[in-house]
C-alpha cells in the first residue's frame, strides 16, 4: 500500500472515530430522565411554558432529525443552545478552551523533555541507582491522582511555603511570564502523571535499542560512542515515544478537569465540570465532543508524524 | 600450552585465546559456560567453531570482540588479537581495534542492520569514520556492494534493510564487515536460516573474499558439512570446552573424540537411507547451563566411559598432526559402541499396483483478494500409497507447509482443488471433515513449543487425542496413554509434565504420540526435526521410520534438509515456488538426471567430506510470490534457460527417465544430463535486487 | 530396545521444576515491590474491615463546637468542619473505594475477557465494529466519560461501579483480544482443530489458560486505576455519596479552606488515598515484572 493510501485509510478511520464519538455523545444526552424543559423551568412552571420551551430548544421532534441538527452545526461551529446561559455554548467553549490549552501547553513543554530526558538517563544506567530512582519516583507519581498531587502541592508551596500563588487566575493583564508563574503550580500535577508513564516507555524503547543487534553492528564497527548513541539508538528509541506522547495528551486533558476545578480556574474542564452538575446538557456534549476531536487529530497526528519517521511504514511496511 | 607440533604458527596469530572461562549471571548466580577455551587462530587461517546449541559457540564469539552481553563476564583467561590484549584495553583502544581489525558477521542479518538508516549510509559511515568525506565514502560503499556481488549496487545503496531479501541483507552484512578491512573476520552462523542455493551463493562469496582480503576467519556454525568446507581448522566445542581440534580434513575423516564420533554416527549422510538401518545416537542430555562436572564433561553420555573419566583431572592429549583431544582414550575413539543398535526396522514394502491411498489433484492456493493476491501453491498432485513416506522438498515461498495444510483442512484450497481418500472426496476444512476423516490424517509440526499447549500436562495432550480421536472409554484410557508413550519411548514419569519442562527432542516425541493416537494412515511431518540439534533429530528419525515400520502408516515428510528426506522417503517431490517441479522415486531424483532446479539444490548442500555436491549455482533472489515471473517461474534463475520459450510458455510435467518420475521442463528428458556441467562456470555478479 | 535412558538428566528438572504457578507465587514473594505494596494494600483492607472498633470517636458524629480544631494529642488529624475527627475518619475511609473499584475491575474483567475471546477468535465484522467502539472511546478521558454518564443517570456507587466497568470492560477486550490473535496462530489449536473440538473447548480449554498471565496483569493494572477514578469522582462528587467518610469526598467537603489555613482535614486523607494507590500500583508491577517474564 502506498503511503498516500495509508494516509486516507488512517483519516477516514479518524473521521469514523468522531462520528461514533458524536453518536455516543448524543446518546449520553438522551439518558436525561424526564423533560428538559420541566427540569429548567423547574416544578411550578405553567406546562404550556414548558412545552413551548421544549419546541423551541426542537425538543419535541424525532431523534434523529434532532441528531442530525445537533452534528451538522457543530461541524461548521454553530453549536447549540446552552440550557443553563438560554445563549449559545460556542462562545464559552473557545474562551475555556484558550485558557485550558494555555495550562495544557505549560505542562506540556515541561513534561515531554524531562520524560524523554529522564527515560533515557536510566536506560543508560540500566540497574544504578539513577535508574532504580527514575523506576520508583516515576511510577509513585504516574499513579496518584492529580487532585492527590495537587493538594498536597498547594499546601506545602502554597499555604506553608507561600511560594508560588494558590490560584491559577492571574491578575488581570498580567504578561505571558506572569502568567506562567501562575501557571506553575497547576502544571506540576499533570506533569507528575505524565512524566513516570513518558520516562518509563522511553527507558524500555531505549534499552531495547541498546540490546539490539544492530546496536552491537554499530558499536562493532568501531563509531564513537556518541555517533553509536545519536544515529543508531536514539534514532530508533525515540520513535516509539512520539506515539505515548500523543496517547497520554487524553489522560492529560482527564487531569485538566480535575485541576481547573482544583484551582478555579475557568478552562474547558471547569466548564464541563459546571455543565455536568447543571445538568446542562448541550454545554456538556459540547464541550466533550471537542475534547475528543483535539485528542483524535492529535492521535492521527501522531501516526503520520511516526510514519513519516519510520521507513518501514513509510513504504508500505514490512512484510 | 605449547603450540601444537608442526603447524608454525607466528607471533601474530589472528586470534588467541587463552584459558578462557566466561560465565552469565542468571537470577544472582554464576553460571560457566566457556571453561578453560584454549585455541589460536593463525595469519590468513581459517578456524571453525563447531557445536550443538547451548555449547557456548556464540559466547566465544562475543567474548572475542569484548562485547558480552550485560550479564556476561570473563572470569579468567586471555584474548589476543593480532598480538594485542583485548582485556587489557581502554575503551578508546578498543574502538580503534574496531574500527581496524577485526569485524563480525551474526545470524540474523535483518536485525544486524539499523531499520532506519539506508543501506549506503550505514557502509559509509565505516569510512567517514576513517576520515573519508562523505562522497568518498559513499564510492566507498558503492564499491563494497559490489565486491559482494550485488549487480546493481548503486540501488541498493539507497535501499532500507527491510526492503531486501535475507540473502541481500547478509551480503550487506558482510560488506560492512569487511569496509573494516579487518584481520580477522568473525561470522557466528552467517547462513543458518538462508535458503540452500542462497548459503551456497553466500558461501561461496565469503570463500573469495576470505582470499581476496588476507584475512583470518572464525567460523561458528551447527553444520559439520558447512565447516567441513569453509575451515582449515576446527575445533569442536562441547558444553564450554573444546574435546577436540584438528584439520578439518582429518578430524571430520578420523574423529579422535567420542562426541565428535557420536555427532557424525547421527547425520543422516552419504546416501543413507531407512532401509539402511538406523542412525547412531548420543544419550542423554547436555549438561544444564553452568553444571560443574568433575572429570570430563562428555562422561556422564559417553559410551568408553570408564571411572578415571569421572574423577581424574583431563589434560588436551596432543594426537599428533597438529591434532589433539580431549580424552583419555582417544585412540578408541572410533571404536565408540553405538548407542542405538543398527538393527534394520522391517520396512514395508509398498505395493503400487494398488490404487494410491491418498490422491492429490490440482491443489491450489491463492492469499488475498483482488489487486493483492500471492499464489501460495498452484496445480500441485500427487498420489501417496499405503506405507511410503513422499518428501517434500522446497526453499522458503515454495508453498510446502501451504501444501501441509490444505491435506489436513487447516487452509481450504482454491476451488477446482481436490483430495481423495480412498477414493472418498475429502472436507475442504476441518469443521467439514468428520472424525473419521479428521482422524486418518494427522500432523507433527515443526514446532513443538507452538504445537503443544503449554498449560496441559503430557497425560492430558496425549489423553484428550485418545478421547476424541479413538474414543477410547475411560477404564482403557490410562493402559493406552501407556502405550501409547512407550512406543515413542517417552518415559512414564513425563506423563505428569508439562511441555514447558521437557527438552525439544522430548516435546516432539509427545507430538509424535499424540498425532498417532487416532491410529492415522497419513501422517504430514513438517519439517519435524529442523529445531532440533542432530543428534536429537537422529533419534526422532528413528523412531519415525520404525513407527512407520510397525504401524505401516504413510508420511509426507516436509523439510528444507535434503539429507534427513533422503534418509525418510520412498519418493521425493520437489516444489518451487508452488509449482511441483519434479517428483519421482527418491534415488532417480537425487541420481538424476534431474530438473535444473533439483540439481542446483543438490549441488548448493556441502557434504561432510568438504566436497560440494556439484558446482551449479543458482544467481538472483527467489522471486516474490506476489509477481511471479511469467512462463516457467524457474526462468528467471535457471542456468539453463533455453530462451524465449522459458518466458512465455509454462512447461508441462512430462514423463523423466521412469514411469513414476516426471519433471516440469522445456528441456527434454534426454537432453537433461547431457548438459551437467555445463552450467557450471560460476555466475556471479548477478545477484539481481527485485525492485519493487 | 537399549535407549540408554535418555531421559535420566532431565528427570531432576522435571522432579523440582513443580508447577509454573507456584514458582511464580515464591517470585511474587520475593519481589520486593510487591511485598512492600501487599503490605499497605492488606493494612486498609483491615482498617475498612476492623478500623470501625478501634477508632477514638464515631467518624460520622457531628461536633459543631469542636470544628476545625488543628491536630492535638486528642485529636491526632485535628477535626473537619463539622467537628468530625479526621483520624477516625481517615482510619474507615478506605471502606466504600475499597468495594467500589474491585467490583467495578472485576465487572470490567469479566465483560473485557469474554468479549475480547470471541472477538479474537471469531474477528469479522463484530470485531472491526468493537475496534472502532473502542477508539471512540479511548478518545475521552475516563473521568469524562464517567462525568457524562453520572450526570445523566445520577451519581451513586452502584452507578460508579458499572460505569467504570462498561469504560473498561473494551480497554480490557483489547488486550484479551491481542492475546487471543497470537495464540490462535499456535499450532496447538490447529492440533485441536484436527481432533474435532469444538470452539467453545478450544476458546476456553486451550486458550484461556494460556492467556490467564495477560489477563492477570491487565486486572491489577486497571484495579490501580479504578481506584484512581473513584477517588477521582469522589472528589468531583460524583462518587461515592456523603455521609461515607470516603477520602475523595472528605477532601472536596474540605478543600475550599485550604486558603484559610485549614490544611488538616485535607492533607491527611490525601496521603491516604496517595498510600492506597501507590500500594496498589506495587502489588500490580510486582504481578507484572512476574508474569510477563
Amino acid at each position: 500500500m502506498s503511503f498516500g493510501r495509508v494516509l486516507t485509510k488512517r483519516l477516514l478511520l479518524s473521521l469514523a472515530t468522531l462520528w461514533l464519538l458524536s453518536v455516543m455523545v448524543f446518546a449520553g444526552g438522551q439518558l436525561l430522565p424526564g423533560d428538559v424543559g420541566r427540569a429548567m423551568l423547574g416544578p411550578l412552571a405553567d406546562a404550556r411554558a414548558v412545552a413551548n420551551l421544549n419546541r423551541e430548544l426542537g425538543l419535541d421532534r424525532p431523534l434523529l432529525v434532532q441528531y442530525w441538527d445537533w452534528i451538522s452545526h457543530f461541524v461548521v461551529g454553530d453549536m447549540s443552545m446552552s440550557y443553563a446561559y438560554r445563549s449559545s455554548v460556542a462562545p464559552f467553549i473557545m474562551n475555556a478552551l484558550g485558557y485550558s490549552l494555555k495550562l495544557g501547553l505549560v505542562a506540556f513543554c515541561l513534561v515531554v523533555p524531562l520524560g524523554i530526558a529522564a527515560g533515557v538517563w536510566s536506560a543508560l544506567h540500566v540497574g544504578r541507582a539513577v535508574d532504580r530512582i527514575v523506576s520508583v519516583l516515576g511510577l509513585s507519581a504516574t499513579v496518584l491522582p492529580e487532585f492527590v498531587t495537587g493538594i498536597v502541592l498547594i499546601i506545602i508551596f502554597g499555604v506553608w511555603l507561600q511560594w508560588l500563588p494558590i490560584t491559577a487566575n492571574w491578575p488581570e493583564g498580567s504578561g505571558p511570564l506572569t502568567q506562567i508563574y501562575y501557571l506553575l503550580l497547576p502544571s506540576i500535577p499533570l506533569v507528575l502523571v505524565l512524566f513516570g508513564y513518558i520516562a518509563r516507555m522511553t527507558r524500555a524503547g531505549t534499552i531495547g535499542v541498546l540490546d539490539s543487534d544492530y546496536t552491537r553492528t554499530a558499536v562493532l564497527k568501531g563509531l564513537p560512542w556518541r555517533v553509536v548513541l545519536w544515529r543508531h539508538v536514539l534514532r530508533n528509541a525515540l520513535l516509539p515515544t512520539i506515539t505515548v506522547v500523543a496517547t497520554q495528551l487524553g489522560a492529560m486533558i482527564g487531569g485538566l478537569v480535575i485541576i481547573e476545578v482544583l484551582f478555579h480556574y475557568p478552562g474547558i474542564g471547569s466548564l464541563i465540570f459546571a455543565a455536568a452538575r447543571a445538568k446542562d446538557f448541550p454545554m456538556l456534549q459540547a464541550g466533550v465532543l471537542v475534547i475528543g476531536a483535539i485528542y483524535t487529530f492529535a492521535a492521527l497526528a501522531a501516526d503520520i508524524l511516526h510514519s513519516l519517521l519510520n521507513p518501514r511504514v513509510r513504504f508500505g511496511g514490512a512484510e | 600450552m605449547t603450540d601444537p607440533p608442526g603447524n608454525g604458527f607466528e607471533a601474530a596469530d589472528a586470534l588467541e585465546v587463552t584459558e578462557l572461562d566466561v560465565a552469565y549471571r542468571v537470577r544472582g548466580r554464576e553460571h560457566r559456560v566457556l571453561r578453560n577455551l584454549t585455541f589460536r587462530i593463525g595469519a590468513d587461517e581459517s578456524y571453525g567453531l563447531v557445536g550443538e546449541s547451548g555449547c557456548g559457540k556464540s559466547t566465544v564469539a562475543l567474548a572475542s570482540v569484548h562485547y558480552l552481553p550485560r550479564n556476561g563476564r570473563i572470569l579468567d583467561g586471555d584474548i589476543r588479537i593480532v598480538g594485542r590484549d583485548l582485556l587489557a584495553m581502554n575503551a578508546g583502544q578498543l574502538r580503534q581495534l574496531r574500527a581496524t581489525t577485526v569485524a563480525m558477521v551474526y545470524q540474523n542479518p535483518a536485525s544486524a542492520l539499523n531499520p532506519s538508516l539506508r543501506v549506503g549510509a550505514q557502509i559509509a559511515e565505516i569510512f567517514t569514520n576513517k576520515g573519508a568525506n562523505a562522497g568518498d565514502a559513499r564510492e566507498m560503499a558503492a564499491a563494497m556492494l559490489e565486491r559482494v556481488w550485488i549487480a546493481d549496487h548503486r540501488l541498493v545503496l539507497d535501499r532500507y534493510p527491510h526492503e531486501l531479501s535475507g540473502g541481500m541483507q547478509q551480503r550487506v552484512a558482510i560488506a560492512m564487515a569487511l569496509s573494516v578491512n579487518p584481520r580477522l573476520l568473525i561470522l557466528d552462523e552467517p547462513t543458518t536460516g538462508l535458503d540452500a542455493t542462497v548459503e551456497a551463493e553466500i558461501l561461496d562469496l565469503i570463500g573469495q573474499l576470505r582470499r581476496e582480503y588476507a584475512t583470518s576467519l572464525l567460523f561458528i556454525s551447527h553444520n559439520l558439512a558447512v565447516i567441513a568446507r569453509m575451515c582449515d581448522r576446527v575445533g569442536v566445542l562441547y558444553a564450554g570446552a573444546l574435546v577436540e581440534e584438528g584439520p578439518t580434513a582429518e578430524l571430520f575423516g578420523d574423529p579422535r573424540h567420542p562426541y565428535s564420533v557420536g555427532l557424525m554416527r547421527c547425520l543422516p549422510s552419504r546416501g543413507r537411507r531407512k532401509d539402511h538401518g538406523r542412525l547412531d545416537t548420543i544419550p542423554g542430555f547436555l549438561p544444564p547451563l553452568g553444571a560443574e562436572i568433575p572429570g570430563c564433561i562428555f562422561a556422564p553420555r559417553c559410551g568408553l566411559v570408564e571411572e578415571k573419566c569421572r574423577t581424574d583431572p583431563l589434560p588436551l592429549y596432543d594426537v599428533g598432526k597438529g591434532r589433539s583431544s580431549r580424552c583419555h582414550f582417544h585412540e578408541r575413539a572410533q571404536s565408540l559402541p553405538r548407542a542405538t543398535p543398527d538393527g534394520i526396522p522391517a520396512v514395508s514394502a509398498v505395493d503400487r499396483s494398488k490404487p494410491a491411498m491418498l490422491r492429490a489433484i490440482a491443489l491450489s492456493k491463492t492469499y488475498g483478494k483482488a489487486r493483492q493476491t500471492v499464489r501460495a501453491l498452484s496445480g500441485v498432485s500427487f498420489d501417496l500409497w499405503a506405507g511410503e513416506t513422499l518428501g517434500l522438498v522446497g526453499e522458503s515461498g515454495s508453498g510446502k507447509t501451504t501444501l501441509a495444510r490444505l491435506l489436513l483442512g487447516l487452509t481450504a484450497p482454491d476451488a477446482g482443488s481436490a483430495i481423495e481418500l480412498d477414493g472418498e472426496t475429502l472436507g475442504a476444512t476441518t469443521e467439514v471433515r468428520g472424525r473419521k476423516q479428521l482422524k486418518s490424517l494427522q500432523i507433527v509440526f515443526q514446532n513443538p513449543d507452538s504445537a503443544l499447549n503449554r498449560s496441559h500436562t503430557v497425560r492430558r495432550l496425549i489423553g484428550r487425542a485418545l478421547t476424541r480421536l479413538a474414543r477410547v472409554p475411560p477404564s482403557e484410557k490410562a493402559a493406552r496413554l501407556l502405550e501409547l508413550t512407550r512406543s515413542v519411548q517417552l518415559a512414564d514419569r513425563y506423563l505428569s509434565v508439562r511441555p514447558l519442562q521437557l527438552s525439544g527432542g522430548l516435546k516432539q516425541r509427545v507430538a509424535i504420540a499424540r498425532a498417532f493416537a487416532g491410529e492415522p494412515r497419513i501422517v504430514v511431518c513438517d519439517e519435524p526435526t529442523s529445531a532440533l540439534d542432530v543428534s536429537v533429530q537422529a533419534a526422532i528419525l528413528n523412531l519415525l521410520a520404525e513407527l512407520q515400520a510397525r504401524r505401516r502408516v504413510s508420511y509426507i515428510f516436509i523439510s528444507h534438509d535434503l539429507g534427513t528426506v533422503r534418509y525418510l522417503s520412498d519418493r521425493i517431490a520437489v516444489l518451487y515456488l508452488g509449482r511441483l517441479m519434479e517428483i519421482g522415486p527418491a534415488e532417480r531424483v537425487f541420481s538424476g538426471p534431474h530438473h535444473p532446479y533439483t540439481e542446483a539444490l543438490m549441488s548448493a548442500v556441502p557434504t561432510l567430506d568438504g566436497q560440494i555436491g556439484g558446482c551449479v549455482r543458482l544467481s538472483g533472489e527467489i522471486p516474490s510470490a506476489v509477481s511471479l515471473p511469467r512462463g516457467c517461474v524457474f526462468q528467471t534463475r535457471c542456468p539453463r534457460k533455453l530462451g524465449t520459450i522459458c518466458e512465455t510458455e509454462e512447461p508441462p510435467l512430462h514423463r523423466g527417465v521412469e514411469a513414476g518420475h516426471e519433471i516440469r521442463c522445456h528441456i527434454p528428458v534426454s537432453e537433461l544430463p547431457a548438459e551437467r556441467g555445463k552450467g557450471s562456470e560460476r555466475r556471479r555478479g548477478t545477484a539481481r535486487h527485485p525492485v519493487r | 530396545m537399549t535407549v540408554a535412558a535418555p531421559d535420566d538428566m532431565m528427570a531432576d528438572a522435571a522432579a523440582n521444576a513443580a508447577s509454573i504457578w507456584r514458582d511464580r507465587l515464591r517470585a511474587l514473594s520475593r519481589s520486593r515491590t510487591f511485598v512492600i505494596g501487599a503490605a499497605i494494600v492488606l493494612f486498609w483492607i483491615a482498617c475498612a474491615l476492623f478500623g470501625g472498633m478501634v477508632v477514638p470517636y464515631d467518624p460520622t458524629a457531628p461536633d459543631i463546637m469542636g470544628a476545625l480544631r488543628p491536630p492535638s494529642p486528642e485529636h491526632w488529624f485535628g477535626t473537619d468542619s463539622l467537628g468530625r475527627d479526621v483520624f477516625s475518619r481517615v482510619i474507615v475511609g478506605s471502606r466504600d473505594i475499597l468495594m467500589v473499584a474491585p467490583l467495578a475491575t472485576a465487572l470490567g474483567t469479566i465483560l473485557g475477557v469474554m468479549l475480547g475471546l470471541v472477538t479474537g477468535y471469531f474477528r469479522g465484522i463484530v470485531d472491526d465494529s468493537l475496534s472502532r467502539v473502542i477508539d471512540a472511546l479511548l478518545a475521552l478521558p475516563i473521568v469524562i466519560i464517567a462525568l457524562m454518564a453520572l450526570a445523566a443517570i445520577g451519581a451513586s456507587s452502584f452507578t460508579v461501579v458499572v460505569v467504570i466497568g462498561v469504560v473498561y470492560a473494551p480497554i480490557i477486550a483489547r488486550t484479551v483480544r491481542s492475546a487471543v490473535l497470537s495464540e490462535r496462530e499456535l499450532d496447538y489449536v490447529a492440533a485441536a482443530k484436527l481432533r474435532d473440538e469444538g470452539a467453545a473447548h478450544i476458546l476456553f480449554v486451550e486458550i484461556l489458560p494460556n492467556i490467564a498471565s495477560p489477563i492477570l496483569v491487565e486486572a491489577t493494572v486497571r484495579l490501580g486505576y479504578a481506584i484512581f477514578a473513584v477517588a477521582t469522582l469522589s472528589f468531583l462528587g460524583f462518587g461515592i455519596q456523603p455521609p461515607s467518610p470516603d477520602w475523595g469526598l472528605s477532601i472536596s467537603q474540605s478543600y475550599g479552606m485550604i486558603n484559610g489555613g485549614y490544611w488538616w482535614p485535607v492533607l491527611f486523607n490525601a496521603i491516604a488515598i496517595a498510600s492506597l494507590v501507590v500500594g496498589v500500583n506495587l502489588v500490580a508491577d510486582g504481578v507484572q515484572s512476574v508474569y510477563e517474564s
